[in-house]
């Protein structure tokens, strides 16, 4: 079985991100971290991966500023394989269709059974990206799976829906995104961190590719959030509850 | 895309002299994989293990999952990271509290190393690769009642009975020893001091946990009794005697201290740091008073001297170059540093600096063992004293 899945470098979510103030992307420092919510389907595709037996392979791919790596790295130490990166100045800045065709070429490329994606990223926030990888694959999507297993030659997932969850399968070529909270991701082992330095790291243009970042979107201004009004004190003296719950009630939470 | 420089980072409270930088990517990584699991399975429940006067044993088979125990060796199931490295996960764990850090410091270099630096291809397969997983535990026994700074004085002996040895005395202040499944244990013999490994279930062994502590309580300290211990010839380490195979251990687990009590340090001075920006008296923070922000500051400047010279100390190690005594330098001003950093801590934290609801005087606490430990700071005083006039003031 041969797994790819779809890990990000973001800045460091601990410091503020700093704008660019003519293009309004982020801007990104040399050192960019693993996308936390990235370790859960690392851990996914590690699980189905050493469930399938010693042929199985995983493969991170990704799309950024490669940097020091040090993110990739981290999901390398925790077991994959091997890692694709497509780094290539023209894709700076990508908006979420073009990331979806170029990390798709990628995976197209290396050939797969499996693509696993976090639900989405913690610096973009777009939430499309799997799916539209999917579409451009021709591959089935299942997504927000809360839990995944192989049974039977197919993919099965619990999909977390708002009132519980659905069941739904496919049989691979297929694409799945995992929910924060799906799995308990695996720490990197220190064999692991030193085997990491030996796996290979394979960077990409979009030229390798034969893709193009044509038709982008563009930023064309950035608000920064209002900033939040004072809450409002209620004094109880006896009929407080009343109030809070007409509050409640009035802001359509119960 | 092109890469861009790094972004110009502000002076950061956390890491004033932009040390990470001067980290390798493994290096890092291994750091934040440690500090991320101190995080999640030491610092919610360490403040009940020190109560409760406990180390939960199942911790050994985590840090061996992760690759913690002997990780700076190479072979036998061991990850073989660099010294450096293993100093920065000495920091993490000491971060989380003194019993994690002592706990990884006797299973890896009071125990594994002699074994692999000492030990015959035997005995390195019998235990390295157990004491890696964490599925056995170790102990050192060197000290005793009544031999603690002059080892040489020890009265623990062994005896030749045919090819088997006969093993008498007890050792004292054993970390681990209630709970050791190993240990290697240092005695007197017709040829010197030799060590002896000694499976805790042999006939004659027992261990007594000492009770009463009030200081590294999240750690498990034992007498050792040996009655008539018989050990088969196979038993001893054939690769050293004399006290140099002792004091070759001891001065591995001293580079994991004085990394270690970094990590003491600096989760005091960043719970003092939190306190003093939060805490408000007359009329707003005391941060802003100019006697607290020299504690801060006195307290900033000693965990940085204090880092600055554990990675100057390591990067010596990884190349070959760091002497003995430059260890009890690093143990002995970066010990001393941690102590003065947590009590500093602790009057900032007024009332709250003595409760376990913060770390601090249980850092402060358990700094006062790590003072006195693999060798007391009189000694590696007087270790400097001879190493910079040429003269002894020992004897």
């Amino acid at each position: 079985m041969r797994i790819a899945v779809c890990v990000k470098q973001i800045p460091d979510p601990a410091a503020p991100y700093e704008l660019d103030p003519e293009t309004h992307f982020v801007v990104r420092p040399e050192d960019q971290v693993l996308d936390d919510t990235d370790r859960y389907g690392v851990e996914v595709a590690l699980q189905l991966a050493e469930a399938a037996g010693d042929d199985a392979s995983v493969t991170l791919v990704s799309m950024s500023p490669s940097g020091s790596l040090q993110g990739i790295r981290q999901a390398l130490a925790m077991g994959a394989d091997k890692a694709v990166i497509v780094d290539d100045a023209s894709l700076r800045g990508a908006d979420a269709l073009t990331t979806s065709r170029v990390i798709a070429a990628a995976i197209g490329r290396e050939g797969y059974d499996v693509v696993v994606a976090g639900t989405e990223s913690t610096d973009g926030y777009t939430g499309v990206v799997p799916q539209q990888i999917a579409e451009v694959l021709g591959a089935p999507s299942l997504t927000f799976a809360r839990k995944v297993e192989a049974v039977d030659g197919k993919i099965r997932i619990e999909r977390q829906t708002q009132a519980g969850y659905d069941v739904v399968e496919a049989a691979p070529p297929v694409l799945l995104t995992v929910t924060s909270g799906a799995v308990e991701p695996r720490y990197p082992t220190f064999k692991g961190i030193m085997q990491a330095k030996q796996k290979p790291i394979d960077t990409l243009t979009c030229t390798d590719l034969g893709v193009t970042a044509d038709n982008q979107q563009v930023i064309t201004s950035v608000d920064p959030v209002p900033a939040r009004q004072a809450g409002e004190i209620v004094e109880d003296e006896g009929e407080g509850h009343l109030r809070i719950v007409a509050m409640l009630e009035e802001a359509k939470v119960i | 895309m092109s890469k861009q420089p790094a972004r110009a980072r502000k002076v950061d409270a956390r890491d004033f002299l932009g040390l990470d930088a001067k980290l390798s990517p493994e290096e890092r990584l291994i750091r934040d994989t440690v500090r991320s699991f101190v995080a999640d399975r030491v610092l919610p429940e360490v403040a009940e293990w020190f109560e409760a006067g406990t180390f939960p044993k199942e911790m050994a088979k985590e840090m061996g999952a992760l690759g913690l125990l002997g990780m700076h060796l190479e072979g036998y199931g061991c990850a073989g990271t660099n010294a450096v490295s293993y100093g920065l996960a000495c920091t993490e764990l000491e971060a989380g509290d003194s019993s994690a850090r002592s706990f990884v410091s006797v299973q890896g270099s009071l125990v594994m190393f002699p074994i692999l630096t000492y030990g015959s291809d035997a005995q390195k397969q019998e235990w390295l690769p157990a004491m890696a997983r964490g599925d056995a535990i170790g102990c050192f026994g060197l000290t005793e009642p009544d031999s603690g700074s002059d080892p040489a004085s020890m009265r623990t002996a062994a005896k030749r009975d045919g090819d088997d040895w006969v093993l008498n005395g007890s050792k004292m202040w054993i970390t681990n020893g209630g709970i050791a499944d190993v240990a290697v244990v240092w005695a007197q013999t017709d040829d010197g001091i030799r060590g002896f490994i000694v499976p805790t279930t042999t006939k004659g062994f027992t261990a007594h946990d000492i009770h009463k502590k009030l200081s590294m309580r999240a750690s498990i300290t034992s007498e050792l009794v040996f009655d008539d211990v018989r050990l088969p010839a196979d038993a001893v380490l054939p690769g050293v005697r004399g006290l140099r195979g002792p004091l070759s251990c001891l001065t591995e687990a001293r580079f994991g201290i004085l990394f270690g009590v970094v990590g003491a340090a600096r989760a005091c001075y960043e719970a003092a740091l939190d306190y003093a920006v939060t805490r408000d008296q007359f009329g707003g923070p005391i941060g802003r008073f100019q006697l607290t922000q020299r504690k801060l500051v006195d307290m900033l400047i000693g965990v940085n001297h204090g880092a600055l010279l554990a990675l100057h100390l390591g990067r010596m190690k990884d190349e070959g170059t760091l002497e003995p005594a430059q260890v009890s330098f690093g143990k002995l001003d970066n010990v001393r540093m941690a102590l003065g950093v947590a009590r500093e801590a602790r009057s900032i934290l007024g009332a709250n600096g003595i409760t376990l609801e913060y770390p601090v005087i249980r850092h402060m606490n358990n700094l006062e063992s790590v003072y006195t430990l693999e060798g007391t700071n009189e000694i590696h005083t007087l270790v400097l004293g001879q190493a910079i006039t040429g003269l002894n003031a020992f004897t």
